[in-house]
C-alpha cells in the first residue's frame, strides 16, 4: 500500500471523526431551538449568545459527570454497549462521499473514506450492527424499562431493515451498481435525471425506514420518554449516555446525507454549486427530523410493526416488481 | 409581557361539540377509513401547523429572573409589617393574636412595656420554613398591620429561615416619600376587573 495514500485516508478518518462528533453536539442545539421556536419557546439562552454555547457546556457536564456502572448490570457489556452504537454510526460513513472530489494544493482529493464498490450494502450491513448498542445496553441494564427498549429496538431495526434494503433495491436496479459514486454519476444530468422522479415510492419508503433507523419522533418508542423513561439509556449516565447520543445524531447525519445521493442528484456534476446543493439537501433532511418532532405523534409499536410489515413491505416488494417488468 | 388574554374566563359561544364518528366494525369500512386517513393528508396539517408557529415567532416565553409575571394583589407572599400614614410608627401594638392564631406556629412575638408604660414589641420573627402562607395573621390583625406583600423569591440553603420585625417594617424613607403599600388583602379584585365580570342577568 502506497504510503501517500495511506496518510490521506487516516486524515480523512480524522477529519470525518472531528466534523460529525461536532456536528452531533451542534445538532442537538439546532434541535433545541427549532422544537423550541416551534412551540413559541425561545429554548437555550443563557450560555452565551442566543445560547449557541450550550453544546459547549453540555460537553462539559457530560465529560466531568460521574460514570456510573450499577450494581446489577452486566458490567463489560454495558460498558461496550454506547460504544458499538457511535463506532458503528461513523464507521458507516466510511462509503459516504460528502463532497465531489476537488484539488487542494495540486492534490486531488476525493472526499470519501473508502469508494468501495458495494457502498450501499457496506452501509446497510453497518447500520445494521448499530442494532446492537440499544440491544445489548438494554439487555445488560438490569432495569426493565431498558429490556424493553431493547426487545423493541430489535424488532424495530429488523423491520426496517427488510423495508430499507427492499425499497434501495429497485435504484440499484436501475442504476447496476451499488457503490454511492455510481449512484450519483447515474443522476449527474441535471433535476430531471433525478432518481426520485423514477422511483418516488421507493424514495418515500426509504425515508420512512430512515426514521426508524434513527429512531426518530414518529417512529421513537425505543427510547420513548413518556413510557418507558429513556429506554436503554436509562442507566447510564455521563460520557457512554453521551456516546448514545453522538451515536445516534451522527446517524441523522448520515442518513440525511445518503437520502440526496441516492434519490435526489448527490452532488451532481461535481461542481462547487453542486456541493452546495449537496450540503442544501442534506440540511433539508435533517431538519425534518427535528420538524417531525414538533409536530407529529409517535406511534404504537405494533402500528409500527404493522406498517412495516403489511403496509411499507409489500409495497417495496410491487416496486421492485413494477420496476423489474418496466426494465425489461 | 401581557396576561389579558390568560386572563379572559368568559365562557363564549364559540365552543362546539366535536362530531366523532363511531369505529368501523365491518372490514370494508375499516379498509375506507385506512384510505380516507392515507389520503387525507393530516400528517402535513401538522407539519404545516408547526411550520406556521416557526415563522410567526410569537414566542411567549417568560426569561424569569429579568422578566415577571405580574402578581395579583391578593397574593400572598412573605410578610410585611405597616406604619400609620399620619405618624410613622409602627402599627404594631402587640397584642399578639397572630402568633395564637399562627396554624403553623411559626410566629414568635415577646412584648415589653416601653418608658410610657405602653405595650412594645420587643423580639418578633416568623420562621418562613414553617409558614404556609394562609394568611391567617393578616386577616386577624386589628391594626392592618402584618399583611402580606409580594416577594415571592424566598429560597435559602436551609429549611428554618427566619425574618425579623426590622427586616418586615416599611423603611421610613419609603414611608416619607410616601410609597407604603397597602394589601388589599381579602377579597380584592385584580386592577380593571369591572370590565371583564359580566353583569348578572335579570332574566333568562
Amino acid at each position: 500500500m502506497e504510503m501517500a495514500y495511506l496518510i490521506e485516508t487516516i486524515i480523512k478518518i480524522v477529519i470525518v471523526m472531528l466534523v460529525f462528533s461536532a456536528l452531533a453536539g451542534i445538532g442537538t442545539y439546532f434541535e433545541r431551538k427549532i422544537l423550541a421556536f416551534m412551540q413559541r419557546r425561545l429554548g437555550p439562552m443563557n450560555v452565551g449568545p442566543y445560547g449557541v454555547l450550550q453544546f459547549g457546556a453540555d460537553a462539559i457536564k457530560l465529560f466531568t459527570k460521574e460514570d456510573i456502572v450499577p450494581t446489577n448490570v452486566v458490567a463489560p457489556v454495558f460498558k461496550i454497549a454506547p460504544v458499538i452504537t457511535a463506532a458503528t454510526a461513523f464507521i458507516a460513513a466510511a462509503a459516504i462521499p460528502f463532497l465531489p472530489s476537488f484539488t487542494i494544493f495540486g492534490y486531488e482529493v476525493h472526499p470519501i473514506i473508502a469508494d468501495i464498490n458495494i457502498g450501499i450494502l457496506y452501509i446497510l450491513g453497518i447500520m445494521g450492527v448499530g442494532l446492537y448498542g440499544p440491544l445489548l445496553g438494554g439487555m445488560a441494564s438490569a432495569n426493565k424499562f431498558a429490556l424493553l427498549s431493547a426487545a423493541r429496538g430489535a424488532a424495530v431495526f429488523i423491520s426496517y431493515e427488510v423495508v430499507t434494503g427492499l425499497s434501495i433495491l429497485a435504484p440499484i436496479m436501475m442504476v447496476g451498481s451499488l457503490s454511492l459514486i455510481d449512484f450519483n454519476e447515474y443522476q449527474a444530468g441535471g433535476i430531471t435525471s433525478w432518481m426520485v422522479w423514477t422511483q418516488p415510492v421507493a424514495f418515500i419508503l426509504f425515508w420512512i425506514a430512515a426514521f426508524a433507523e434513527t429512531g426518530r419522533t414518529p417512529f421513537h418508542l425505543i427510547a420513548n420518554d413518556h413510557e418507558i423513561i429513556d429506554g436503554f439509556g436509562t442507566e447510564y449516565s455521563g460520557m457512554r449516555w453521551g456516546l448514545f447520543f453522538i451515536g445516534e445524531y451522527a446517524n441523522m447525519f448520515f442518513i440525511s446525507f445518503m437520502i440526496p445521493i441516492l434519490f435526489l442528484g448527490g452532488y451532481g456534476d461535481g461542481s462547487f454549486l453542486g456541493a452546495l446543493a449537496l450540503l442544501g439537501k442534506m440540511s433539508f433532511f435533517f431538519f425534518f427530523f427535528l420538524w417531525t418532532r414538533a409536530a407529529w405523534p409517535d406511534v404504537r409499536p405494533d402500528q409500527l410493526m404493522m406498517l412495516c410489515w403489511k403496509i411499507l413491505m409489500p409495497v417495496a416488494v410491487l416496486n421492485i416488481l413494477v420496476t423489474a417488468i418496466v426494465m425489461m | 409581557m401581557k396576561d389579558e388574554q390568560f386572563n379572559n374566563r368568559n365562557v363564549s359561544n364559540e365552543y362546539f361539540l366535536v362530531d366523532i364518528e363511531d369505529y368501523p366494525t365491518e372490514p370494508w369500512d375499516k379498509f375506507k377509513r385506512v384510505v380516507k386517513r392515507t389520503f387525507r393528508l393530516e400528517l402535513f396539517v401538522g407539519l404545516w401547523v408547526v411550520m406556521r408557529e416557526f415563522f410567526k415567532f410569537e414566542i411567549h416565553t417568560v426569561s424569569y429572573p429579568e422578566e415577571k409575571m405580574p402578581i395579583g394583589p391578593r397574593y400572598r407572599a412573605i410578610h410585611e409589617m405597616k406604619r400609620l400614614w399620619e405618624s410613622d410608627t409602627e402599627r404594631c401594638i402587640g397584642c399578639g393574636l397572630c402568633e395564637k392564631i399562627c396554624v403553623a406556629n411559626c410566629i414568635r412575638i415577646e412584648t415589653k412595656r416601653d418608658e410610657n408604660s405602653r405595650k412594645e414589641v420587643s423580639e418578633y420573627s416568623i420562621n418562613l420554613g414553617r409558614c404556609i402562607y394562609c394568611g391567617f395573621c393578616a386577616e386577624v390583625c386589628p391594626e392592618l398591620a402584618i399583611t402580606h406583600g409580594g416577594r415571592y423569591e424566598n429560597a435559602s440553603e436551609q429549611r428554618e429561615h427566619f425574618t425579623m420585625y426590622e427586616d418586615m417594617l416599611t423603611p421610613l424613607d419609603t414611608m416619607k416619600v410616601g410609597n407604603q403599600l397597602e394589601f388589599e388583602g381579602f377579597g380584592a379584585i385584580t386592577p380593571h376587573e369591572d370590565e371583564r365580570v359580566k353583569k348578572t342577568p335579570l332574566a333568562y
